[in-house]
């Protein structure tokens, strides 16, 4: 079939491995099929184009969307039922709240004359928030074939393999089937399949090998490579465009294009621009340096006694409890860092995280280190509570209690750093690490 | 306090924190109260009226304000959506259009931490977008979406109910039936689909001109509190939208308290790939502040003026505690209603003519007041002493010297303000800041005391007397323009001063373009000599430098200009206590304030339990220190006694002290010793009583043991559930408790 290898590259070998599997029409199928792959592997793709350009009845669901049992079962249930009445037009909405009812209604739908004789296809996209759902769902999907005596046939598509899903009990194995991920060739022969009609397919070729080169080692995503070269294109095709190169002068249009490709990849790649500002400033012609991504944005302004507050809960963080003492009292004589360390805390607090502390050692350790007199009032309580929606600090335990709440602090060591240095406060001294 | 009137706490409870006018209406004893305490001769009715004209007046200024303040981010905001949007209806047959991924425009809204002003600001942005995108606009709240069904059901709701007030009401019975079964995606877009099909044949219909040029306006949704939604919901519903993009226009707004890394710290690469974010920033909520300040305190357009302890009482919850304008506001609110409450005299706060009016009508009484007033005592002591009889006798006389009073008061606040302007565009420039950066800074200093007696402004000036030219035009450029924008004609020869100064600044240019090229053939004394030569001649022109110190003409103006500012700050701005009748527009009751505004529950509780009169009232209840009335609340006895024990307490020895406190007075009588059954009523108290363990942190889970197994096991279990003494308020609610006093 010439057609459908104009439109699935690269696949060749898992198009037959499905297209032997479906069979002749009215043939039945294995009854379920598992198929995996790293994202933008095609899984979606091949199976959709397969079914449609074979015009085979199929429903097609995203696990994504239906995240209750009967959104799921209700949604297949009336595709299917539309399937099978597109002729009459005569459609109803079904209701349907178990497996249980699935099963039976499924077998109505399909009783009807467009669906008799021909496998019936499920597919079941991100089928891992199947999981997380009713236990019997899987293993019914599983074995559908069997519970309703029809002639159907339900392909499973995940990222994840087939060992992370096999339930417990009343299980049936479907058939695995492995998309792995595409070689650069791969990449490359799909990637400048899709040339833009002004210019040769060579040309954009050349573009799209440049493209690889810059990207190739931190993104295997077909879907974002697509979109970087649609979004990089304008500017490789500059000095044609302006007369100043033709379209075969590749070393002219490299260096034209590569530190452009670079500097796309530590902003628009990590979304630090959009997509969006990122063509503005193509279009405008400025240096995208000037744009200041998302990132850049690290500071916060925060009232006074919420900084320390703040490094008050840092410190009770990440010191250990007995440490205190030496750091808040006066007279608290030396310690030697070796002689009082108990053998777990010879590890950096800081390599095993934030501990949760009790709110009093909070509120002590935030008397000691803000200079003038702190009143314990409504207005510094409402401050951590503020400071917790924020997620800067985080409640341990339940909501519910109220007594001797605990916290964590969850910012980082250059965050407390900055906020400590707005207050004119030394926090690396009071750490028990940097001792 | 009168708890019978209906909603009389409610209201109370309310008031500080959430201003309801039509609550107030309803339940009139606000107006009451005033008349509570002072007698109706104190003009109580008039003060409230003119309380609530002004306080409708500041209201409308900070609305507006607020609005100017948000116009431009509103703007950005607004066209950001609309060329996003538009960039979907070209749907252009275009190459790379269909290749690229669909991103969902997203617009990251960095508001601030000051959360509790984020609702107003979120509200007017909805406004503005229902007026000029699209009428679908939906905002969430993380608390009211834990998981993605919740989600979905807010979303549809609210976007079914929004279309419903835009459309005529007789589809709203049929969406309703269908909204609650199941929400999903295709719902959504089907709904979609029938709203634009509708809207499609009449466009030329209603006065909504921008948003039906478009055939599908976008859906527009408002996440509130980016930082509190998990990532699970927000995961989901991004894949599940960027799915449906083109059925759906969906356009996302995340408001982010903290810092937009948040994004990329929820959302996983593969969601946020999905994203198109743009960044927009609201206005520092400090620079908020300081225009608040400009428009409320730093004018003579509203006459009501706080002290210093107040204003830093304020701008210290501020700057301390939460950055919160509202709550700022509420602040002076609540200063505003404190003043016209509290002060009799406060009836003649409001503008200039009325005033004058308001005194020709004062009671005896008031005069009397006026009388009494400090700063009119030492106005008074000051003249001769004929007029000083006729000021404390004679009532017409009185009057008429308070007018002229009162209109010198407006004037030295024309002209104060106009001078603390000015010093503030000298002194903000400065390094190190020594009179600090913020006009609020100086404004305080200002308050408090003579400024020029500080070593501060010494040192300012000496930093002044050190500015180059071009600062010193460009500083009295602000100066002239301050002058110019005042409406007010008062010290115009001084901006006419300024006005010379520049024009003087500006022939220094030329005429120092001339003594350049006198002097061009000055320093060529230095040769090529040796090292001996070289030292000499420079000591030479060292000490030439020296006996020639004449000033330049530049030094010697800008000596005339330091001169100049400092004649200013000493002629007008002197602190407002040195004017008589300062007390009329000033408030300074500071410690009132931070009492309502800045409680300390702990603290209260223990002057709660430590001292019942207090709060009570009850003249019985008052006792010397040390002394425990037996009549006092039992868990104030119990509490007493706990406090004279250092440690730990017997509860046996306990239990017995407080019998003896408590029959302390049946004693005297009935000289006998108590029966058991008596023992008994006693016991019951104080074991309810012993049950508040943790707030006022009674030493009592040591105890409870051993009460559990002690003879009082009598006592009931569910005593410990009991309502208002185990259920405490989370730590959120407590700044409500401030307003009880009230």
């Amino acid at each position: 079939m010439p057609h459908l290898e104009n439109m699935v590259l690269c696949r060749e070998s898992q198009v037959a491995t499905l297209q032997s599997l479906f069979g002749e029409r009215h043939h039945f199928s294995f009854p379920s099929i598992f198929i995996y792959g790293h994202t933008a592997s095609g899984k979606t793709y091949v199976t959709q184009t397969l079914l449609k350009t074979l015009e085979l009845p199929h429903v097609f669901v995203n696990c994504v969307e239906c995240f209750t049992l009967r959104l799921l079962l209700e949604q297949i249930l009336n595709r299917l039922s539309h399937l099978s009445s597109s002729e009459d037009g005569y459609c109803t909405e079904i209701t349907c709240d178990t497996f249980n009812d699935f099963v039976r209604l499924f077998k109505q739908v399909t009783k009807a004359e467009s669906l008799k004789d021909q496998t019936v296809y499920i597919v079941l996209d991100k089928a891992e928030y199947l999981r997380d759902m009713e236990a019997n769902l899987l293993p019914g999907f599983l074995r559908l074939q069997e519970l309703t005596d029809r002639n159907v046939t339900v392909i499973f598509l995940s990222e994840i393999v087939w060992e992370k899903f096999r339930p417990n009990t009343g299980c049936f194995e479907p058939f695995v089937l492995y998309f792995p991920d595409y070689s650069i060739g791969n990449l490359q022969k799909i990637l400048s399949h899709d040339h833009p009609p002004e210019y040769s397919a060579d040309f954009y070729a050349a573009y799209i090998n440049i493209l690889l080169g810059v990207f190739y080692t931190v993104c295997r995503d077909l879907k974002e490579l697509r979109h970087l070269a649609v979004l990089n294109f304008p500017k490789y095709c500059e000095p044609v465009v302006k007369g100043e190169a033709s379209e075969r002068d590749t070393r002219k249009l490299w260096r034209n294009i590569e530190p452009h490709l670079k500097k796309a990849m530590q902003t628009v790649y990590l979304r630090e621009i959009s997509s969006s500002q990122w063509e503005k400033l193509q279009n405008d012609d400025t240096d995208p340096g000037q744009l200041k991504g998302l990132s850049a944005y690290t500071h916060v302004e925060l009232p006074y006694y919420s900084k320390f507050i703040l490094i008050a809960a840092y410190l009770a963080s990440y010191n250990p409890a007995r440490t205190d003492k030496r750091f808040f009292l006066k007279h608290h004589g030396k310690i030697k860092k070796t002689n009082f360390l108990k053998k777990h805390e010879k590890t950096s607090n800081h390599l095993l995280g934030p501990k949760p502390f009790p709110l009093d050692r909070l509120l002590a350790i935030l008397y000691s280190i803000v200079d003038s007199r702190v009143a314990p009032t409504a207005n510094i309580f409402s401050q951590i509570t503020s400071l917790v929606t924020l997620q800067l600090l985080a409640l341990v335990g339940h909501d519910d209690q109220l007594d001797g709440p605990k916290y964590k602090c969850t910012v980082s060591l250059d965050f407390i750093r900055a906020i400590a240095r707005t207050v004119n406060f030394d926090i690396i001294k009071y750490l028990y690490d940097f001792l | 306090m009168d708890l019978r009137k209906p909603h009389a706490m409610s209201v109370l409870g309310c008031f500080v924190f959430k201003p309801n006018l039509k609550k107030r209406k309803i339940s009139v004893p606000i107006e009451d109260y005033f008349s509570a305490r002072n007698n109706e001769s104190e003009d109580s009715k008039l003060r409230f009226e003119t309380y609530q004209l002004m306080w409708q007046q500041m209201k409308s200024e900070t609305e507006r304000l607020q609005e100017e303040l948000n116009k431009n981010l509103f703007d950005n905001l607004i066209e950001f959506l609309q060329k996003s949007h538009s960039g979907f209806q070209k749907n252009s047959r275009n190459w790379g259009f269909q290749i690229k991924l669909r991103e969902i425009p997203t617009a990251a809204l960095v508001l601030g931490v000051n959360v509790t002003d984020h609702e107003l600001i979120f509200r007017s942005l909805t406004e503005a977008l229902q007026n000029n995108v699209t009428p679908h606009v939906v905002s969430l709240q993380a608390k009211d979406c834990p998981d993605i069904k919740h989600f979905l059901q807010k979303l549809v709701s609210q976007l079914m109910n929004c279309c419903v007030d835009v459309k005529s009401k007789e589809e709203e019975s049929v969406q309703v039936t269908q909204k609650k079964t199941h929400c999903s995606m295709d719902l959504l877009s089907n709904w979609y689909k029938t709203v634009t099909q509708k809207t499609e044949p009449k466009i030329p219909s209603k006065k909504r001109t921008t948003s039906s040029q478009w055939h599908s306006p976008p859906v527009v949704l408002i996440l509130k509190d980016m930082e509190s939604f998990t990532t699970k919901v927000l995961q989901d519903f991004i894949l599940m939208s960027s799915q449906h993009l083109h059925e759906f226009p969906l356009i996302l707004i995340f408001g982010i308290a903290t810092s937009p890394i948040i994004i990329h710290r929820l959302l996983p690469h593969a969601v946020s790939s999905l994203l198109c974010i743009e960044l927009f920033q609201s206005l520092s909520c400090k620079e908020h502040l300081t225009s608040v300040l400009d428009k409320l305190l730093l004018t003579t357009h509203f006459p009501f003026k706080v002290n210093e302890k107040v204003l830093q009482v304020l701008t210290n919850i501020f700057l301390y505690h939460d950055f919160s304008i509202q709550n700022f506001i509420k602040g002076l609110q609540l200063s505003l209603l404190e003043h016209f409450y509290s002060q009799p005299l406060s009836v003649l706060c409001c503008n200039l003519p009325e005033a004058k009016r308001r005194i020709n009508f004062l009671s005896a009484n008031q005069c009397e007041n006026i009388r009494r007033l400090p700063s009119f005592r030492r106005y008074v002591e000051k003249q001769a002493s004929e007029k000083q009889v006729a000021l404390l006798t004679n009532e017409r006389f009185l009057k008429e010297e308070t007018q002229s009073l009162l209109e010198n008061l407006h004037v030295y606040h024309v002209n104060y303000f106009l001078a603390l302007k000015c010093l503030h565009n000298f002194t903000s420039s400065l390094p190190k800041y020594p009179l600090g950066r913020q006009i609020r800074e100086l404004y305080c200093t200002c308050l408090e005391k003579n400024i020029w007696d500080s070593e501060e402004y010494a040192s300012a000036l000496q930093l002044l007397r050190m500015l180059a030219k071009d600062e010193l035009m460009t500083i009295l450029q602000k100066c002239s323009s301050v002058f110019k924008s005042s409406s007010e004609k008062q010290l115009g020869s001084t901006a006419k001063k300024i006005e010379e100064f520049l024009a003087q600044f500006q022939s220094l240019d030329a005429d120092a373009k001339e003594e350049e090229d006198s002097s061009g053939s000055q320093p060529k004394g230095l040769q090529k000599t040796d090292l001996y030569h070289l030292q000499k001649s420079l000591l030479e022109m060292k000490e030439l430098r020296r006996t020639s110190k004449k000033q330049t003409k530049f030094e010697v103006l800008r000596e005339k200009v330091v001169n100049f500012i400092d004649s200013l700050v000493r002629d007008y701005l002197s602190p407002p206590e040195t004017q008589p009748l300062h007390e009329v527009v000033y408030f300074s009751a500071a410690h009132t304030l931070r009492e309502h505004l800045n409680a300390a529950p702990r603290i209260a509780l223990h002057t709660a339990l430590n001292n019942p009169y207090y709060y009570l009232k009850n003249e019985a209840l008052k006792s010397e220190e040390g002394c425990i009335p037996n009549i006092a609340p039992d868990i104030c006895i119990a509490y007493k006694l706990h406090l004279e024990c250092s440690r730990l307490i017997n509860l046996v020895d306990w239990s017995e002290a407080f019998a003896t406190v408590v029959t302390a007075a049946e004693k005297v009588d009935a000289d006998s010793t108590p029966s058991e059954e008596m023992n008994e009523i006693i016991q019951y108290p104080f074991i309810s009583s012993t049950m508040v363990p943790e707030h006022t942190e009674l030493p009592a889970n040591a105890l409870w043991e051993e009460t559990q197994d002690g003879s009082s096991s009598s006592v009931p279990a569910t005593h410990m559930g009991e309502p208002d003494l185990n259920s405490w308020l989370p730590a959120s609610a407590w700044p409500s408790f401030s307003c009880c006093g009230f």
